[in-house]
């Protein structure tokens, strides 16, 4: 590929020092993700999933190694440079939605643009738009505890949209729904990265794995496996993880 | 734009907290409220007071014989020969007696014990005084020794009715007088107030007094300007009278109001900083609160990091929130300060004139102080790192 790539991790470490132990979260991981790709993460509880996306998020720095996003170095660059980032490359989609609970629907989704500097009615307009996409625009005045929780998660979705970012980071977003909702977001993701979105996602869900354009697996801190989501990469990887559980 | 809705915010989490927004706030409200009402009764002493000396004439300088009883004295001549022979210096001059005596009308049998003032017939000009029925004392009533007087309206209304005084006869120490003009009413006629008074020529007041050597002279400079040249003159000549400068006493009427300005101006000067430190209590109470909001909200503030706040952006939002609760805080405290301050003025008497100056002052302040106690919370919010805020729980 002569293309650039978006993600670039290079011999990444995540080492966490807790008195004389210490935890490798991350132990020397290295991948790229280009524009337009659809990423799976999987891997057991604990073995560093949300530590790896949080780094790709700009959200936590790696003990060492180099992290490029867009081809800059991260840890080269300020707090504030960081934030910039977030704001203009990354949408983030959370497990817990993470809305503000005193905002309605509307001001929450608009607070990116907001950091951007837009004009209110460009806020306005940008912030509708993404609640038509998740199908969510009727309920904009509402506060996030008078919404269900899948409703409450295509506001986050709506919210990572409306800035228009890079690359969508999503950590298990259907982990607090039912199946028929988590469903209904995995097919709105798909249909996001079919529109060009690049989307890099952590689940639990094999089936959700199985749907993926690409497939990692970390298992304790190191990538076992990284490839196209063959129904052997899956089961394999259902094995592997009874094996590892005895290990 | 975006300022307006961090003030809105800020409102909204105030109001969704009533009772601690209120307790944060009410040292800045006791605080604010004590600067207010300290301010604004200290203005009403201090205009009472120069309204009080303003109706003693500004220009007039009090001289006190005190040597009475010893071999010389100061006769109405000496002064009046001062005043003649330094006309760019001095203007009036009157000699002042004040008799305590029985007063009564020849229409009622009630007795008042009272102050009667001998003077002449310049103390009108000298005390800006205005006759509103006949005519003040004249030149004629103190050389020939006339009974006659001039009452302020608390008497004409307590012995006759309004209107129905001149030409009546009223008894002091059992000499009948008759009452020639009636003064303009300077305060509200009631008793003690400046319309409680009677003057009688001082040639008869003389006679009528135990010691009938004058006390006191009232004099008027032309200028008041040349107070300090007025006084040396008068030094000069009392001192060849008398003999010794040991016998009387100048006192300027500027001198005693500038003296009791200065005094009152320290008093004021100590209780506002009394109340300003009750304010530096109100700020740390604001502090404090800001401190726990920061640990609450961390949550708030790594979601906000992650959707990509600058530190200035968060760092604006607390600060302009404490700065909103301390400005609430300042207002509601104006309020209950300038409350208070109308309803001391109307037990104390008083006029009380609310000064936009200390409202000002006092809500700048407010705000000063939330913005200087929310900074360090602020910058402690600002510098949390988004990873670890997001996960706090
Ligand atoms: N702040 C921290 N301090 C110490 N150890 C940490 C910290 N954060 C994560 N870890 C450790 O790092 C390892 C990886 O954690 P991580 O959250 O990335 O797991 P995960 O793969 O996302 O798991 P899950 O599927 O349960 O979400 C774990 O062993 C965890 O205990
Ligand atoms: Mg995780």
């Amino acid at each position: 590929m002569d293309k650039k790539p978006l993600v670039e991790f290079e011999n990444i470490y995540k080492i966490y020092k807790m008195g004389d132990s210490e935890v490798r979260a991350l132990d020397g991981v290295s991948f790229s993700v280009f524009e337009g790709e659809f990423v799976v993460i999987i891997g057991q509880s604990g073995s560093g999933k949300s530590t790896c996306m949080n780094i790709i998020g700009c959200l936590d720095v790696p003990t060492e190694g180099t992290y490029l996003l867009k081809g800059t170095d991260v840890s080269k660059l300020t707090d504030d440079e960081q934030a910039e980032i977030r704001n203009k490359t990354l949408g983030f989609i959370f497990q817990q939605y993470n809305l503000l609970p005193k905002l309605n629907i509307l001001d929450n989704v608009k607070l990116p643009l907001m950091y951007k500097g837009l004009k209110e009615s460009e806020q306005n307009e940008r912030a509708m738009e993404a609640l038509e996409r998740v199908g969510i625009a009727d309920k904009y005045h509402h506060k996030p505890s008078q919404l269900s929780g899948g409703q409450q998660q295509r506001a986050s979705i709506a919210r990572a949209l409306a800035g228009s970012p890079s690359v969508i980071l999503a950590d298990e977003p259907t982990g607090a729904l039912d199946s028929k909702t988590s469903a209904e977001v995995i097919e709105f993701l798909i249909t996001l990265n079919s529109q060009g979105n690049t989307i890099i996602l952590i689940t639990h869900d094999n089936s959700i794995a199985a749907r993926a354009k690409r497939v990692i697996r970390i298992y304790d801190g190191k990538i076992t496996y990284d490839g196209p989501p063959s129904n052997d990469a899956i089961i394999r990887s259902t094995v592997l993880t009874q094996k590892e559980a005895t290990v | 734009m975006k300022f307006t809705k961090t003030v809105k915010l800020a409102f909204e989490s105030i109001m969704s907290n009533k009772l601690r927004s209120f307790l944060t706030m009410l040292g800045i409200i006791i605080g604010v409220g004590a600067v207010i009402i300290l301010v604004s009764i200290m203005d009403g002493v201090t205009g009472q007071v120069t309204d009080a000396f303003e109706n003693f004439g500004m220009n007039n300088i009090t001289v006190s014989i005190t040597s009475r009883g010893s071999t010389r004295y100061v006769e109405p001549e000496d002064m009046y020969k001062i005043i003649d022979e330094n006309p760019e210096l001095f203007t009036y001059c009157t000699p002042n007696i004040t008799l305590n005596a029985t007063v009564k009308s020849n229409i009622s049998s009630e007795n008042e014990r009272s102050t009667v003032t001998g003077i002449d017939e310049t103390y009108d000009k000298i005390n800006q005084l205005t006759t509103e029925q006949g005519r003040f004392l004249q030149f004629i009533d103190v050389d020939k020794m006339l009974k006659v007087c001039v009452i302020g309206t608390y008497y004409e209304q307590t012995f006759f009715e309004r209107g129905k005084a001149l030409g009546e006869t009223i008894k002091i120490n059992g000499e009948p007088f008759t009452i020639v003009g009636v003064l303009e009413e300077k305060a509200d006629s009631s008793e003690n107030s400046s319309d409680q008074c009677i003057y009688i020529p001082y040639t008869i007041a003389s006679k009528m007094s135990w010691n009938s050597s004058i006390g006191s002279y009232t004099v008027t400079m032309a200028d008041a300007n040349n107070l300090e040249t007025a006084k040396s003159v008068l030094q000069k000549e009392l001192t060849e009278i008398l003999g010794s400068s040991d016998f009387y006493k100048i006192i300027a009427t500027q001198e005693i109001l500038d003296e009791l300005n200065s005094i009152i101006g320290t008093m004021k000067a100590a209780l506002v900083c009394i109340a300003g430190i009750s304010l530096l209590v109100g700020g740390i109470g604001i502090m404090n609160i800001m401190l726990v909001t920061v640990t609450e909200r961390t949550r708030e503030i790594g979601i906000r990091k992650s959707l990509g706040a600058k530190k200035k952006n968060i760092l604006t939002q607390f600060v302009v929130e404490a700065a909103t609760v301390s400005g609430v805080g300042g207002i509601l405290g104006i309020v209950f300060g300038a409350v208070v301050s109308i309803i001391a003025g109307k037990l104390l008497d008083i006029t009380i004139i609310p000064s936009f100056f200390a409202v000002a002052l006092a809500f700048s302040v407010s705000v000063a102080i939330g913005i200087i106690f929310g900074y360090l919370p602020a910058k402690n919010a600002a510098n949390l790192n988004p990873i670890d805020a997001l996960r706090f729980e």
